[in-house]
């Protein structure tokens, strides 16, 4: 990871639709540089996707999200790897990570309703052997996410003109 | 009854209400901005380039050691030169980003706004007749605050072709045997300059052999980029002679709290106190508390803004010389000051038209006084979507007018 290769990720962090001639600009560094930069970073998987941040409940479309925490066995030689990725791979699940603490996975999900979520824990997730135990909390509210606010109040509140 | 009120009419009465105004203050022309703002503030969907202040608000944690000053009942008068704690951390500060070492107890006063501190300065240095040397463009205070305290203010021309910066030539042709005071402003508010330590050396020598005291306005000396700030007050022999002013406000995003400060002799700094102390007697407690949590704990945060603005810098800078105006690298500060005549009109009927025309808002650079006519001063404290937006609407109305 290079010098610029940071500063860049950091531009496309804020606003991934940037060009390349614009953070080439706001760098101040040659424009194959930063193109360059992108590249090697979406090759070896650094800038993984260019999606967009959605606040759902502002789409008439109803959802419900749930964090479950999830008490797992290891598996012997694979860790908690296999299990991770058998839970994973439901389209439904929107992000796992493995924790440090009372319990191990912690698993947010998305459904349509409380009733799809609820047979998603005992249908699919609660059956497979490894997991011990789960603990489901649903999320009423997302006020901020990867540093985003949602309701932003703090807009800008300047004088159109000042010495 | 009536008699006595007939006597008293013998009197030369008074016309207007303005009639019982000093002519000190009937003297001073409204600011161009002021003007320029009323017209802004009839339009709608304008972006503003217009705008002397961070868009920034101020970082949590400072807001946050402000409400828990409340809280904690902080409602009370401090020392009149300011908590010593904050003294204590702006000498400290001042010591470590720009090598100069005052005592905090009787070398700094923490004021109400770098404003404030200009103003101290002026009035316990100006005895009337006194010349005070500006060098133009600058801030629009200065020469009304000099004209306030009986002080003649004199402009000294900077150029383009100079970056702006101050020259000893030209500085040398203005002095008079009444000059006293030199105000300094770099880096610029409007036009970006900044002044290396080369450039100040021979700036020094003319102020040591002429005798004069240096009022140096250093509100935007964390936003340089390229080379870092060098205080007049650091140059050798000119600390004494230095009323050093600055603040909280264009560093930390902390316009809204008017929180200032002046460093320099003790001596000075004593009348100067005596002013402060019968005018507003000490800034507010509350901004102080917020002040010292920025010094102690906001140095990072204020990288990163500085970080933010140079990139926006070179934006508008490249944005400005692709659309064909010229445009003086700044190096300093937050703002572009491109010369628009290369249009063939002047500041303030292409601002206007920009504004009617293109939908964006910059200040006309003759208000900034001898020199700016020619230029438009552009903040660069906007978002990167509305600053290029801005380009490309400046684009679209000079190609139009050049046809």
């Amino acid at each position: 990871m290079t010098e610029l290769q940071l500063k860049v990720l950091e531009l496309l962090k804020e606003d991934a639709r940037r060009d390349a001639e614009l953070i080439a600009t706001m760098l101040g560094v040659p424009l194959e540089d930063v193109k360059e930069a992108i590249a090697a970073m979406e090759e070896n998987h650094i800038i993984v996707k260019y999606a967009t941040v959605v606040n759902w409940s502002k789409v008439d479309d109803e959802k419900v999200t749930a964090l479950i925490e999830v008490q797992i066995t290891p598996e012997r030689g694979r860790g908690f790897e296999g299990i991770a990725e058998r839970i994973y791979l439901y389209p439904e699940v929107k992000s796992v990570y493995l924790m440090s603490g009372a319990y191990d996975l912690l698993v947010e999900i998305e459904g349509k309703n409380l009733k799809e979520v609820a047979s998603f824990v005992s249908n699919k997730l609660s059956p497979i052997d490894a997991v011990l135990s789960t603990k489901t909390f649903f999320i009423l509210k997302k006020y901020k996410q990867d540093g985003i606010i949602f309701d932003e109040h703090e807009g800008d509140h300047r004088l159109m003109v000042s010495p | 009854m009536k008699e006595e009120l007939e006597v008293s009419s013998g009197l030369a009465r008074r016309q207007s209400m303005s009639d019982y105004l000093s002519p000190l203050v009937r003297g001073i022309k409204p600011s161009g901005i002021r003007r320029f703002f009323d017209l802004v503030s009839t339009r709608k969907d304008v972006i503003t380039l217009g705008v002397g202040e961070p868009d920034f608000v101020t970082p949590w944690h400072v807001r946050e050691a402000a409400v828990y000053a409340l809280e904690t009942g902080k409602t009370q008068y401090t020392s009149n030169a300011g908590m010593p704690e904050l003294r204590e951390a702006i000498c400290q500060y001042l010591d470590d980003s720009f090598d100069i070492a005052y005592n905090p107890a009787d070398e700094v006063i923490v004021t109400v706004g770098g404003s404030e501190a200009i103003d101290l300065a002026l009035r316990a240095l100006i005895a009337p007749g006194d010349e005070i040397l500006i060098p133009e463009p600058c801030y629009i205070s200065y020469s009304p605050i000099t004209a306030l305290s009986g002080g003649v203010p004199v402009g000294i021309e900077t150029f383009s072709a100079d970056a702006f910066k101050l020259t000893a030539e030209s500085l040398k042709k203005a002095i008079t045997p009444r000059s006293k005071v030199l105000i300094l402003c770099y880096p610029s508010n409007p036009t970006g300059g900044i002044m290396t330590y080369e450039d100040w050396l021979p700036i020094a020598k003319v102020v040591e052999e002429n005798d004069l005291i240096v009022i140096s306005d250093e509100i935007y000396a964390e936003l340089t980029y390229g080379s870092k700030h060098v205080s007049f007050a650091a140059v050798p022999g000119m600390k004494d002679r230095t009323i050093l002013v600055s603040g909280f406000s264009k560093a930390f995003a902390m316009t809204g709290w008017r929180m200032g400060y002046m460093c320099g002799h003790s001596e000075l700094l004593a009348a100067m106190l005596k002013i402060h102390q019968y005018t507003v007697m000490c800034a507010p407690i509350m901004a102080q508390y917020a002040a010292l949590e920025a010094l102690q704990h906001g140095l990072e945060e204020k990288d990163r803004m500085v970080e933010s603005y140079n990139q926006r810098r070179r934006l508008v800078v490249k944005g400005f010389r692709d659309i064909g105006l010229d445009c003086h690298e700044p190096q300093g500060a937050f703002y572009a000051f491109p010369s628009v005549t290369s249009t063939g009109l002047s500041s303030e009927v292409f601002a206007q038209r920009l504004l009617e025309e293109a939908g964006v808002a910059a200040v006309p650079g003759d208000v900034f006084g001898l020199g700016g006519e020619g230029h438009l001063r552009c903040s660069y404290a906007t978002s990167v979507t509305q600053l290029t937006e801005a380009i490309d609407r400046i684009g679209n109305f000079v190609h139009k007018l050049k046809g």
